[in-house]
């Protein structure tokens, strides 16, 4: 079935990620509050990072390295803002002094 | 309440930088590799948009005194401005030359007018988005 034993490793991981993520999606649309949604869809997009390195080395192709370094930058700043929003109800402010 | 921000805010003044230099990478690799003048200018964009979090409106005013819809205009002028020196070497609208030239420290580089009809995209796309963003976080 898998032509090597990296590939029968490589697709056991993907599967175990699926399953993470899966579980992820579960608390962003059951969590109670919204920060418990926020940390979700922050560790999804984690998990999105570690599918594109494994699809990477699947695919055999070095051309989805700068996908990994993106997805974590985006990620960041979209956690940053909504927390930003959840604490001081809105994202950028005028003048943080008063 | 008054808020604290100090992990933040230096999280911000390390992290931006890397983010800066991410983007001028993405803008030089856009000839060979994946890459490019938009992704670039949208991860420079993003980068001064983790700056107006951490910090706010006026500081970043007061750091990036520039209207950043002249950028943009900038921008369009540069791009349209390689297309027609184009006319001047009687050849069509937007046709790009390249050429190996002998650097000081590169070495020999491929330089071709692509990198620069590249730069106006990338100035209009931070433009762009920057003016939008700082249009939103303005209104009261």
């Amino acid at each position: 079935m898998f032509s090597s034993p990296l590939e029968t490793l490589l697709t056991i991981s993907l599967f175990i990620i699926s399953v993470a993520t899966l579980g992820l999606v579960y608390r962003v649309i059951k969590g109670p509050s919204v920060p418990d949604r926020v940390m979700a869809l922050d560790s999804i997009g984690i998990n999105l990072i570690a599918i594109t390195a494994i699809m990477s080395i699947m695919l055999n192709t070095d051309a989805f390295l700068e996908v990994i370094l993106l997805i974590g930058v985006i990620a960041f700043i979209g956690t940053v803002a909504f927390s930003k929003f959840l604490q001081k109800g809105e994202i950028i402010e005028y003048d943080r002094d008063n | 309440m008054k808020v604290n921000d100090m992990i933040l805010q230096t999280v911000t003044t390390l992290l931006s930088f890397i983010i800066l230099i991410f983007s001028v990478y993405l803008f030089f690799a856009g000839h060979y590799t994946p890459g490019g003048g938009f992704i670039g200018g949208l991860m420079t964009s993003s980068a001064l948009v983790l700056i107006l979090l951490a910090f706010d409106l006026k500081t970043f005013k007061k750091i990036f005194p520039i209207n950043f819809l002249t950028v943009a205009a900038t921008g369009l002028l540069i791009s349209i401005l390689t297309g027609v020196a184009a006319l001047f070497f009687d050849v069509p609208y937007l046709t790009h030359t390249f050429d190996y030239v002998e650097l000081p420290i590169l070495g020999e580089t491929a330089l071709t007018s692509t990198l620069i009809f590249d730069l106006g995209v990338y100035l209009v796309v931070v433009g762009v988005a920057m003016t939008i963003i700082q249009t939103i976080g303005e209104s009261e």
